[in-house]
């Protein structure tokens, strides 16, 4: 199979109004014909779900949590970019798709890009037309706030609660749908299997959370808004219900899988504390526009923060990178904090940990000025960690926050199986090899409001009519394996527990997977997998049965699936020889220390074709080129 | 890394929505104080699982109190003792070696047990399915910037659109009201301009289910602003009450 990504002619800035344009119509009476699934209720999800179902498609929505609001995009905080250049500082779609393409360190799609800078100021337009309440300054006008990897003010937020308040924003376009009917919402549910019917996505199988039924679901198209994958890492920024089974299932079934390797460490997150840690807490990215990292000149420096004088800090990043200085992409800031601690200059009790420092900036502007910016992460840090970030600076080190890759998706956002889609973190996503920050909230909404509703249509007007039966022997046999495997799941009663194995994997993956990658580390890491998923299927215990509310063998399910393709990631990580963003090879650097691309052999994106058990994947490759954006070293110095 | 707290649990058992259920008595051992109440918890179920027992089923997700889904009234208290803080943000340095701590799920006859700790928040979503939402369709939006908000306004109104919908108001009253949820809505939308042209149906919509719902009468007694995890004013209550009777007079 050859892949098309079906990026329409024409000149860059044309593409997506031709395509709109050239995309086939559904009729307005027949639209309530066809039936849709969307699994995911988060940002993408939502919005999706809300305008589908405005248009007059009948939606059925799936969310594992208790309410379609709990999905993790509320966890977002610092903003999501648009460009509308209210600032008069001279940010304009061009820029924002330049910096989106730069910022992924070129192996992004120039015209996906383009379409999400163009739909971007749209997002901000209905975000505000829901209710949603936006920072504002003084003049009653929306406030902005610049994010790293931009020398433009584009960020709108609200608090440090961005993602809650449009998430909120979605889940109430989408409550009104369900209120007319139009949505039909399943919580407490989760996608086990995708169901094809003669190479087509037609529905999927789902277990009732609550009473561990298995329930056959048909529709004429599947859409899957699952999320990210990172906590294949354990310990990270994401909630701990979050998973990849849903596109993994669907890879299974023939989806191709871009870019696995392709995740985001963020810069500025709590460190570990200890091994009963379960999660790993973000610090917003915003935090780095008033505060400056830091750590001491001499190594093992063991004095508090505040007995070292300003002469022997080393402000690393400023140092480095002088004209972006704090704000450097994340990727950069991670790495630069991994090179400190390991050469010895971190700090705190494990010493992996820099500082992040407000002092000049409440200086500069006030206590009461930074509490107004940062109240809430300044009060968050002090629950988690017991100590005043007013009064003593911030300890910070780089944690597992987001995946870039995920199932290849056309300009369509079609996976290769014909009627599945995969729309916001879940899709290989336009952020290339590197998200900035601020960028996922945009991608998501941009997909679920603006992209999808209008292709999808294209794909619906030649679909019959009729209702797709979910009694067909596809479906049958599609429940039979899920129910097979949660028995085998069930039936193993062996001695260690899911979070045993879960732990585990994460270590490993962080050790041959992490921030620094090497090709025998991860040619060790596949054996090491390998060894620990077949030590899973033989000695996992889980308790009770499956049909209770059984949340440990919820979280089976989706370890076992991260114990495949966890593998999946380090054979694309030791394929990709060079280092590009968030994907740093250390064979491959420059003298100073930054990724060395090889646009030569691996401008493409990885997209890789499920084979069958324990089989080696095939890679297709799909070159991209560069149009626009010259293909050139980054440089934020 | 564990530590040397020894704390005695003392946890609401039940196996479904039918079963009467009952406290059971558990020994957590090693505790560290940097553990959070949740993880305090994870390492007894590793252990309940280990001596071939049922663990306790918990509501949780973000672990940042932000996405609403714990939900443990502790010795007592909806979300346990510390103010503003959910419980997957209470951590064991705010107890003591030696305590016995008492854990119930929400108690509310609009809130039924599943499962030990685990209750079904569903009505919650019904109340924001009647009203909760400003009707406008995608694509059909002005520019963002072409209705100014006072800044003091959007503020006001970011202070009830915070709240993370967790229930913890409705288990701290006596009457198993809703009110303080459902204000909090109400009062974003009433704020702003955006929620002008629906603001009296909105209200006699969200009050009708708030009541099919089962959900109790207010009678001011404050005890939802005392235990909210967000802050959530009581004067959302009086705004939303002074919204529905100009509603119930004009008959929209
Ligand atoms: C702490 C944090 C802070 C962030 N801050 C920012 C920021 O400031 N700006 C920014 O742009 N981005 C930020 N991000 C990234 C951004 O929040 C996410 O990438 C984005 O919200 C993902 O949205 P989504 O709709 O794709 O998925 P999610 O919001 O993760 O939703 C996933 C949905 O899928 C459902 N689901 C998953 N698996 C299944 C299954 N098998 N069956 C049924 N349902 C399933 C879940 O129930 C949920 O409804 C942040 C991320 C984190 C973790
Ligand atoms: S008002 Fe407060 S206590 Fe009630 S649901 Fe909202 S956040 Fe929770
Ligand atoms: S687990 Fe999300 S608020 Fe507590």
């Amino acid at each position: 199979m050859t892949l098309d990504s079906k990026i329409p002619a024409g000149p860059l800035s044309e593409k997506w109004d031709r395509h709109k344009f050239n995309l086939k119509l559904v009729n307005p009476s027949n639209k309530r014909r066809y039936d849709v699934i969307i699994v995911g209720t988060g940002l993408a999800g939502a919005s999706a779900a809300a305008s589908l179902a405005e248009l007059g498609y009948n939606v059925k929505t799936f969310c594992f949590q208790d309410s379609p609001r709990r999905a993790h995009s509320i966890a977002a905080q610092g903003g999501i970019n648009a460009a509308k250049n209210y600032r008069n500082d001279g940010d304009s779609v061009y820029r924002l798709f330049y910096d989106t393409v730069k910022g992924g360190d070129y192996r992004a799609r120039e015209a996906n890009v383009h379409r999400l800078a163009q739909v971007s100021v749209n997002i901000i337009d209905q975000c505000v037309a829901q209710g949603v309440p936006f920072a504002r300054e003084y003049g009653g006008l929306l406030d902005n706030r610049s994010f790293g990897g931009a020398q433009v003010s584009r960020t709108f937020y609200a608090r440090g609660q961005t993602g809650q308040q449009l998430l909120l924003g979605a889940y109430s376009a989408m409550n009104r749908q369900i209120g007319t009917g139009m949505v039909k919402s399943f919580t407490r549910h989760e996608m086990l299997e995708l169901v094809m019917v003669d190479g087509q996505a037609r529905g999927i199988i789902a277990r009732d959370l609550v009473t561990g039924e298995i329930e056959r679901h048909s529709a004429h198209a599947v859409v899957l808004c699952t999320g990210g994958y990172g906590n294949v890492f354990y310990l990270t920024t994401y909630a701990r219900g979050s998973n990849g089974t849903a596109i993994w299932r669907a890879h299974k079934k023939g989806a191709f899988f871009g870019n696995p390797c392709f995740t985001q460490i963020h810069p500025t997150c709590i460190p570990v504390s200890g091994d009963h840690q379960s999660k790993l807490t973000l610090m917003s990215e915003s935090l780095r526009n008033d505060g400056r990292i830091w750590v001491p000149k001499k190594k093992d420096d063991a004095r508090r923060p505040a007995d070292i004088p300003e002469e022997e800090r080393d402000y690393y990043l400023e140092r480095i990178y002088p004209s972006f200085g704090n704000l450097v992409p994340r990727d950069i800031a991670s790495r630069a904090a991994k090179g400190m601690c390991d050469k010895g200059f971190g700090v705190g009790t494990t010493k992996l940990a820099v500082y992040l420092d407000f002092k000049d900036a409440i200086q500069r502007l006030g206590q009461k000025a930074v509490e107004a910016k940062y109240g809430n992460l300044f009060d968050m840090y002090k629950q988690i960690t017991g100590e005043d970030p007013y009064s003593s600076p911030m300890m910070i080190y780089p944690a597992v926050h987001y995946t870039m890759g995920g199932l290849w998706v056309d300009y369509n956002l079609m996976t290769t199986v014909p009627g599945l889609y995969a729309c916001g973190e879940a899709n290989f996503s336009d952020h290339g090899a590197n998200r900035l920050g601020a960028s996922a909230l945009m991608q998501g909404l941009a997909d679920g409001y603006f992209v999808l509703p209008y292709t999808i249509g294209d794909y619906l007007a030649s679909e019959e009519r009729k209702p797709v039966s979910n009694d067909s022997p596809e479906f049958m046999e599609a429940e039979k394996q899920v129910k097979d495997r949660l028995n085998k799941l069930l039936s193993i009663k062996g001695k260690k527990t899911v979070h045993e194995y879960h732990r585990e994997l994460g270590l490993l993956m962080w050790e041959h997977c992490g921030m620094g990658r090497t090709a025998t580390g991860l040619t060790e890491g596949i054996n090491k997998i390998k060894a620990l998923r077949e030590e899973f299927w033989q000695n996992l215990l889980v308790p009770g049965v499956d049909l209770e509310l059984n949340q440990n063998l919820e979280k089976a399910g989706r370890v076992a699936d991260f114990l495949e393709l966890g593998e999946l990631m380090m054979h694309d990580a030791l394929n990709r020889n060079e280092s590009c963003g968030g994907h740093f090879r250390e064979e491959y650097q420059t003298p100073e220390g930054e990724a060395l691309r090889d646009d030569e052999n691996y401008c493409y994106v990885a997209a890789w074709e499920y084979k069958g058990e324990n089989q080696m994947e095939e890679l297709h490759k799909e070159q991209l080129t560069f149009d626009e954006v010259h293909l050139t070293q980054r440089s934020y110095k | 890394m564990s530590g040397n707290m020894n704390i005695t649990l003392k946890v609401w058992r039940q196996k479904n929505k039918s079963d009467a259920g009952r406290f059971e008595t558990y020994q957590a051992k090693h505790i560290s104080p940097d553990m959070s109440f949740l993880e305090m918890m994870d390492v007894m179920n590793e252990q309940l699982i280990k001596d071939g027992k049922d663990p306790v089923a918990f509501d949780h997700d973000c672990r940042e109190g932000i996405c609403g889904m714990c939900s443990m009234y502790i010795n007592g208290r909806a979300h346990g003792p510390n103010k503003g803080v959910t419980t997957c943000q209470l951590h064991m340095r705010s107890f003591k070696s030696g305590d016995t701590i008492v854990v119930e799920p929400w108690r509310a006859s609009a809130f039924p047990v599943l499962k030990d700790l685990i209750v079904d928040r569903a009505a919650f979503d019904r109340i924001q399915q009647a009203g909760g939402f400003v009707g406008i369709n995608t694509g059909s939006a002005p520019d963002a910037n072409s209705i100014p908000i006072q800044k003091h306004l959007a503020e006001e109104a970011f202070n009830a659109a915070a709240c993370i919908g967790c229930g913890a108001c409705v288990a701290a009253c006596k009457n198993s009201s809703a009110m303080l949820f459902m204000s909090a809505k109400v009062s974003q939308y009433a704020l702003l301009p955006q929620g002008q042209p629906e603001r009296k149906l909105r209200v006699l919509n969200m009050m009708k289910a708030h009541e099919e719902a089962g959900f109790g009468a207010c009678t001011n007694t404050e005890a939802c602003e005392a235990e909210c995890p967000k802050g959530i004013s009581v004067t959302n209550i009086a705004r939303l009450n002074r919204d529905f009777v100009a509603a119930s007079f004009t008959g929209e």
